[in-house]
């Protein structure tokens, strides 16, 4: 299959080159073809007035293309040391190791990110952010003129995400070049200079970003209007459903859940589901990972939750994973084809499906739009306020303010593992859940 | 099937024309019947082996467990099966339940029954009770009864694993633990079952195979292990857990049976057999790693 096709991307020195497009855009391809994963079958490469025809992983490295991926792949048994080390010398086996030279430019390489982490700490001990600050730090090392930033605050609070945006700023002023793939388009405008619309494999169009609207750029991802970005609808509460750690869920409301990551906002969900009776459902965070099971095929993972008897029936299977393909719009082929060939917003719809198909009364759903393209993103979006307005409960954990804003008739802000304050919708501002987030303000 | 399975079937087709050229008296009527009887108890303890490889463990202890299910069988034909389930408790209350390293607890339980039976036998010959070969049936009778039981089981077990909810959950607990642990599957209760079905299957193995004579060596069943993953992996069966289906399996333990005689046919030293095994079970993870990675 074709991934890209008439892609034409030029990156500046100095500045920060937002890429977007929805999911299978081809954002990942380009970025392949960049860091020399893959070689692309037509088309040039030019660095600093060298044409190259392709790259490879090592000379993409000595040209100063650096990657810090969404999830930083660190290694945990590894200390920082060793982990910078090996990131920027690769690995040796010649002679022997100078360690006392390498922490100290390990120390070095840590404090131009901003980071004040002890060097001979295992990389598992880190938090992501610090993870990230980690991967940042080793491509600078090898002087990476080109960071491509890939969904770097995908799994950040907040907080973290300032604290990033402030490093790509001072990246920038040293003359070097970002490459920012976010789905968020709010920190786009806040972060980039120009940006480069990728829909189908094709360049839509590069421009400065100040000079589109977020709405605009919504169009250009999507190639289609989105009338509403968040599509909240005013649905009458009912009866109460649950209680989960002292904040009532009543039937038809959202209450969305905010929090910096690690705040225990998934621990404390987990919990809920499993102590709990069969009416609740949780939708787990990273579909990727545990939220489908993809060897199986469509119809055994809807049902795997709701219709495991001890003789399997495949009649009632297919019935089931049809009407769930009718009414959350599923993209696949066939109920019989594997998850594995669904794209990342329809494999959510199926997780999804999977808890529907239960008949639950609370529906927990964690981190449901991340990493989803925007058409996914809406789309998910209206269909838990189809869910509220049939009288379920649902409970949204998010990371993304705008989301938690937009979607919830409730916020509840967790912080230390504790529920720290409770937000009505027509109260909830921006400024007032991160400040609780945080917790500057009593 | 997929690819190695499919290998698998190749090179057994392959080997049976070389015999058919080179060895026809392989297919004699009697020889075909002691082939089948000699591999019906590493067929059935592959079956246990799936089971446990599907949900991504590995249990190399079957041998010293047929060892003591044999033994079992002395006291009386029922302990055998009874033996198994106790020992595949133990194997999956440790792997199972606690969630320990399956390849380290098989090991200690492998070494420490195989060496208790050593010591309570002090090498000495099993005799097993008068009356008790072939169940006081005619050997022909016997033998055929043994041929159909284990055909019965293969095509239940098959037909199972497709429709039943509990070996879906093996197949969902294989392919990704946490996932189906969040699908509200009892992970634990699983595997823990997994590892009890496999100890059960390597004490029916242990009857069928004690049923065909009257006294029984304290060795027995070495080596079973290597066979029988050997022969499940072989079948296509994925080493990480998740897939693996019935019919490779039958063709892997074909496969590797067929190979053993086909040796003694062909002229060639049995001491090469083992080693061939060794070299099929890389071969398999090989295929496994070039061929099938395709997937995601």
């Amino acid at each position: 299959m074709q991934a890209l096709k008439g892609v034409d991307f030029s990156l500046e020195a100095g500045e920060v080159h937002a890429l977007v497009g929805e999911n299978g855009a081809g954002k990942s391809t380009l970025v392949k073809i960049l860091t020399g994963a893959v070689t692309a079958d037509a088309g040039t490469i030019t660095v600093g007035g060298q044409q190259y025809p392709a790259l490879t992983p090592s000379l993409a490295k000595e040209l100063g293309i650096g990657i810090v991926y969404q999830q930083p792949s660190v290694f945990g048994e590894l200390t920082i040391t060793e982990n910078i080390a090996l990131g920027v010398e690769g690995a040796s086996v010649k002679g022997k190791i100078d360690w006392d030279s390498r922490k100290q430019r390990a120390e070095e390489l840590l404090q131009s990110v901003g980071a004040s982490i002890d060097c001979n700490r295992l990389a598992s001990s880190l938090s992501l952010p610090e993870q990230q600050l980690v991967e940042i730090a080793k491509a600078l090392g090898t002087d990476a003129k080109v960071l491509i930033l890939d969904e770097p605050t995908a799994s950040l609070s907040e907080v973290d995400a300032q604290h990033l945006f402030t490093l790509v700023r001072r990246l920038r002023a040293e003359g070097r070049s970002i490459i920012y793939i976010s789905h968020r388009l709010e920190e786009l405008f806040e972060i980039a200079d120009r940006v480069t619309v990728l829909r189908d494999g094709q360049t839509i169009t590069t421009q400065p970003i100040c000079d589109l609207s977020r709405q605009e750029l919504v169009r250009l991802m999507a190639g289609r209007e989105l009338s509403q970005v968040f599509p909240k609808r005013g649905v009458p509460i009912g009866e109460k459903r649950i209680t989960i750690a002292g904040i009532d869920l009543h039937a038809g409301e959202i209450v969305g859940m905010a929090g910096l990551v690690g705040a225990g906002r998934t621990e404390l969900a987990q919990d809920v589901f499993f102590e709990s009776s069969s009416e609740v459902a949780y939708l787990p965070e990273d579909r990727r990972k545990h939220g489908v099971i993809p060897e199986m095929s469509v119809s055994a993972n809807i049902t795997l939750a709701s219709l495991q008897r001890f003789f399997l029936d495949f009649d009632a299977e297919r019935q089931i994973a049809e009407a769930f393909r009718e009414k959350l719009l599923l993209k696949t082929h066939s109920v019989e084809s594997p998850v594995s060939t669904l794209s990342g917003g329809n494999q959510q719809k199926v997780a999804i499906a999977r808890w529907l198909a239960t008949g639950p009364g609370v529906l927990i759903l964690d981190e449901p739009t991340q990493g989803v393209d925007v058409g996914a993103k809406s789309e998910i979006h209206r269909l838990m306020c189809d869910l509220a307005e049939q009288g379920m409960a649902i409970l949204m954990i998010s990371s993304e303010l705008p989301e938690i804003l937009g979607m919830s008739d409730r916020i509840a802000v967790m912080r230390q593992n504790r529920i720290v304050g409770i937000v009505d919708r027509a109260d909830a501002t921006q400024d007032k859940i991160l400040s609780l987030m945080l917790g500057e303000s009593e | 099937m997929n690819l190695r399975a499919r290998a698998a079937l190749a090179a057994l087709v392959m080997i049976l024309l070389v015999l058919g050229v080179a060895a026809p008296r392989f297919y004699e009527m009697a020889n075909l019947r002691d082939l089948a009887l000699n591999n019906i108890p590493v067929l059935i303890t592959s079956i246990g082996m799936l089971l446990v490889l599907l949900i991504g463990r590995i249990d190399i202890s079957v041998g010293s467990q047929f060892a003591l299910c044999s033994m079992a069988v002395s006291i009386s034909p029922p302990m055998a099966i009874l033996a198994g389930g106790l020992a595949g408790t133990v194997n999956g209350f440790l792997c199972g339940w606690m969630g320990l390293p399956s390849i380290v607890v098989t090991l200690g339980t492998m070494v420490a029954l195989r060496d208790a039976i050593r010591w309570s036998t002090q090498g000495a010959w099993i005799q097993l009770p008068t009356g008790f070969q072939w169940a006081g049936l005619s050997q022909e009778v016997g033998q055929i009864l043994i041929l159909i039981l284990a055909l019965v089981l293969v095509l239940v077990m098959g037909w199972a694993l497709k429709n039943t909810g509990l070996l879906r959950f093996v197949y969902a607990t294989g392919a990704d633990e946490e996932s189906a642990r969040l699908a509200g599957i009892p992970v634990k209760y699983v595997r823990m079952l997994t590892f009890v079905a496999a100890g059960l299957f390597v004490g029916l193995a242990a009857l069928l195979n004690a049923l065909r004579f009257n006294e029984i060596q304290p060795s027995a069943g070495m080596g079973l292990e290597l066979k029988a993953i050997a022969a499940v992996v072989v079948g296509g069966a994925s080493i990480r857990g998740g897939r693996g289906t019935m019919l490779g399996t039958v063709i892997g333990v074909t496969l590797l049976g067929v190979i053993g005689a086909a040796l003694t046919f062909l002229g060639i030293s049995a001491y090469w057999e083992k080693a061939i095994q060794g070299v099929i079970i890389l071969l398999a993870a090989l295929a496994e790693s070039l061929g099938e990675r395709r997937a995601g």
